[in-house]
């Protein structure tokens, strides 16, 4: 059984928008490293999917894998990646195009990077309004304005001539989301969209997206590491560790009633309780790529380690409706 | 006698807009004042451009500080001579961010951790050579690992050696400017627990600059709130978790993402019109001072 499959109750499974099939990517001259190793998960028609997961945990390979930018020496090796039930690994390199920043959009962690320092930033979200034709030159103006209101920009009409390093870190962001939002796509992807910004703004930001995701019906894929911000953000979450996903499954279910030991570890190691006390640090390290023991890859650092986590490594197994998990321990607990 | 005190520290950045523009000045830090008492975590925090950073390396003395005072152990290190301030940085050193930047990749783990020794001129080879092995323990670190380069550690691992690095030379202070905001979440929790250990056993004192709240509220004793280089609020931890009194305070702390998928969630706007950047600061509970 798949995990989208299993993560979906029957009467959600026609409404999924995107649904991602035992995604594999790898990298490497000869593909020996699998940065995604059979990764599935679907999101629905107006729901945020919060990905979460650690630096190499395939996160945002997994994202661009979507996106069909992975770069040589990478490539999908496997699976199958469906919007509206259209495979996106079987179309051409021109339909992809007409997909990215059309039905998909990804907004990236670092505004200041991912905006053209020469251009104001009204005129390159014209060049995506009009690169997918959704305007005419005539009409681009005004709709690039609405979309900097849309977006709270204040003032829009005179920060459409602003370039870049004139806005501060949050306007960026905003200007991003406006990029994104530009042709009105079905899916947006949010990868640590606010991990470079202070608090204030941060809660600014994430307010923005769930006003937008209403406004604009918006399905979002938000990858980060925060898990206040998935607290806050997410409907369901995914969490991945070393190119695996888990454990997934409703957001309130995963913070009361985690399941996977990784899951648990990482809620427990946040700080809190009783202050000065020492932190349950999970010991340890993520193993590198290449180096993934043959069993699971967190049985090094698991607590509940048993003697076949080292054989082999377990597959997905529902353990509530809308709640899989990857793990030995639940073995009996299953009810599918 | 507090082990470190702050009075009235001011750092003003000149900056040049053109060949004839004004140059504009910027108050990174304006007219503040704290102290820290020997074996007490205090807390630095702020958004950035809030002064915070300029603030840990102003009493380093890593940038010069345009005016006031900084007295560690009642002397005014500001007016130290350099051989002064040379002989006094054994007494404080310096935890930084990047864990990544922040050491030399063309050197080994070892002479990392033994440097600060040799340019102090800290014993023969010998002696060092053990006090690096130590200090590898100490932190955590396999001493069988002096011979490698920061690239063959994990990021956790690279802080570790940070942190032996500033313990070499038996600091009484400690500024630790952001020591885990670039390490993994499961990663963050280990090196935390070891400042925390070190403390106790070495009767360390902390400054600890952050953003992130959460961690401040569970290890520092008390905590300074910095905006637009003024401290605007200070006060034990608990009380200003508890009571927050300004109106800045109360807005960053409704933004700390709650844990709780369920949680009611009240945010409140930083509008600084509802407050005056020139109202000093005043005791509005015991060891609890607000700028209202």
């Amino acid at each position: 059984m798949t995990l989208a499959a299993a993560a979906d109750p029957p009467t959600r499974g026609a409404s999924a928008l995107l649904e991602v099939d035992g995604l594999t990517t790898v990298f490497g001259a000869k593909g020996e490293l699998t940065a995604v190793d059979d990764v599935s998960f679907a999101v629905h028609a107006g729901e945020t999917l919060g990905l979460v997961g650690e630096s190499g945990s395939g996160k945002s390979v997994t994202a661009l894998s979507i996106m069909r930018l992975v770069e040589s020496p990478g490539r999908i090796a496997a699976g199958a990646i469906r919007l509206r039930g259209r495979n996106l690994l079987a179309i051409s390199e021109r339909e992809m195009r007409e997909v990215r920043g059309g039905e998909i959009a990804l907004i990236f962690q670092e505004p200041m990077t991912a905006l053209n320092p020469v251009f104001s930033i009204g005129s390159q979200v014209a060049e995506a309004l009009l690169a997918h034709k959704c305007v005419d030159r005539r009409g681009a103006r005004d709709a690039v304005v609405e979309l900097l209101e849309s977006v709270r920009i204040p003032d829009p009409n005179l920060r459409y001539d602003d370039y870049p390093h004139q806005l501060s870190g949050g306007l960026r962001q905003r200007v991003m989301i406006a990029l994104g939002l530009a042709c009105r796509p079905a899916l947006l992807i949010a990868d640590e969209p606010t991990t470079a910004l202070d608090a204030t703004l941060q809660a600014q930001i994430l307010d923005l997206l769930r006003d937008l995701k209403a406004r604009f019906e918006l399905s979002v894929l938000l990858i980060t590491h925060d898990l206040g911000v998935m607290a806050e953000t997410a409907d369901r979450i995914a969490i991945m560790y070393a190119g695996r996903i888990v454990e997934q499954g409703a957001v309130r279910d995963i913070f009361r009633r985690p399941k996977h030991p990784y899951t648990r570890g990482l809620l427990a190691s946040l700080p809190g309780g009783t202050p000065g006390a020492r932190l349950k640090a999970i010991e340890g390290t993520v193993p590198p790529l290449g180096q993934l023991p043959p069993g699971c890859a967190f049985a090094p650092r698991c607590p509940d380690r048993m003697n076949r986590c080292d054989d082999a490594p377990p597959s997905v197994a529902p353990i509530e409706p809308g709640h899989d998990v990857r793990c030995y321990l639940h073995d009996a607990e299953g009810f599918g | 006698m507090p082990l470190v005190e702050v009075r009235s520290l001011v750092k003003r950045f000149v900056r040049r807009r053109g060949l004839f523009a004004e140059p504009t000045v910027v108050k990174a830090v304006d007219d503040i004042s704290f102290t820290i008492a020997e074996g007490e975590t205090f807390g630095l925090v702020g958004e950035s451009g809030s002064g915070k950073t300029t603030t840990g390396r102003c009493i380093l003395r890593l940038i010069e500080s345009t005016s006031g005072e900084v007295r560690f152990r009642g002397e005014d290190v500001l007016a130290y001579s350099a051989e002064q301030m040379r002989r006094a940085r054994r007494q404080m050193q310096m935890v930084f961010q990047d864990p990544y930047s922040s050491l030399n990749p063309r050197m080994r783990a070892g002479d990392i951790v033994e440097e600060p020794l040799v340019i102090h001129k800290m014993g023969g080879r010998e002696q060092r050579r053990d006090r690096v092995a130590e200090l590898f323990q100490l932190v955590g670190l396999d001493p069988a690992h002096l011979k490698r380069y920061p690239h063959e550690f994990s990021g956790g691992q690279r802080q570790r050696i940070g942190v032996a690095r500033a313990l070499a030379l038996n600091p009484s202070l400690v500024i630790a400017d952001e020591p885990v905001s670039a390490l993994d979440v499961s990663i963050q929790a280990q090196v935390i627990n070891l400042l925390m250990d070190l403390q106790e056993r070495l009767k360390l004192t902390y400054l600890f600059v952050a953003h992130d709240l959460r961690l401040v509220q569970h290890i520092c004793d008390r905590v300074a709130v910095m905006y637009l280089g003024k401290i605007v609020e200070q006060a034990p931890t608990a009380a200003l978790f508890d009571r927050p009194q300004h109106p800045y305070t109360q807005a960053l702390l409704s933004a700390i993402p709650v844990l709780d998928p369920d949680a009611e969630r009240t945010r409140i706007a930083v509008d600084d019109t509802q407050f005056d950047r020139s109202t000093p600061l005043r005791e509005v509970a015991p060891g609890h001072l607000a700028a209202i």
